[in-house]
């Protein structure tokens, strides 16, 4: 499966799509990038006259890429235009360490912790431009056909 | 391993877990654990993982499929420790 039919196999569109591209990806591994723009919807709010990235969606771009690409990625043989994976986040555990702003270009890596019974545990990282680890932590989700 | 050593056993892992805490203090062995523990679907797969490595089994797709009561739960560790 091609890095590109994971992303259009991706139950999300703008302006909730945070995947722009997969750099490399593997049964235990997936790292791909988000850059985000300058008027993401989001900064309108968070802050006033103060744009910065919202951890939710720092959380929401390491998801959908360590969590949810990998996932497809796992399940590739069962899946076509017609057949798409349902997805649900079940948990998560992240530290932050460093802020994003408007712009940036963020880098996630992800790590297969287990995936069996159809839930998939991934440890997952997310860099800033100067390779600065941003923030780090487990997502565990459900996916299935 | 006597079956109430296993029901004390088990009880400490599904602890975690639960969201209804009465049910789960007048746990018995009808106990079912998504409707009367209300644990959710992907914690019942940490409750397998977890009874995987305490009593060192492997629990296979037909047999998590049937894990969904306390009673069920006793007869698989049992059977797949009978058979080690």
């Amino acid at each position: 499966m091609s890095r590109e039919q994971i992303i259009n196999l991706l139950p999300y569109q703008p302006p909730f799509l945070f995947v722009d591209e997969i750099h490399d990806i593997s049964e235990n591994k997936v790292e791909g990038a988000y850059t985000l723009k300058k008027d993401e919807y989001f900064y309108k709010g968070h802050f006033k006259d103060n744009p910065i990235t919202p951890g939710v969606i720092l959380t929401e771009i390491m998801a959908q890429i360590g969590l949810v690409c990998l996932g497809i990625y796992l399940l590739k043989d069962s899946l076509s235009s017609e057949v798409k994976p349902k997805i649900a986040l079940t948990s998560h555990t992240i530290d932050f360490f460093l802020p994003v702003y408007p712009e940036e270009k963020v880098t996630v890596v992800s790590e297969k912790e287990y995936f069996r019974f159809n839930k998939l545990k991934c440890k997952v990282k997310l860099f800033n431009q100067k390779e600065e680890l941003v923030c780090r932590g487990y997502i565990s989700g459900m996916i299935k056909l | 391993m006597t079956k109430d050593e296993l029901l004390v056993t088990l009880k400490n892992i599904v602890k975690p877990y639960i969201q209804d805490e009465e049910a789960f203090i007048n746990l018995t062995e009808n106990t079912d654990f998504i409707n009367d523990l209300k644990i959710n679907s992907a914690n019942l797969v940490d409750v397998v993982l977890d009874v995987e490595d305490e009593f060192d089994i492997e629990i296979d797709n037909d047999a998590m499929e049937k894990m969904l009561s306390v009673k069920a739960a006793i007869d698989i560790i049992t059977t797949k420790l009978n058979e080690k």
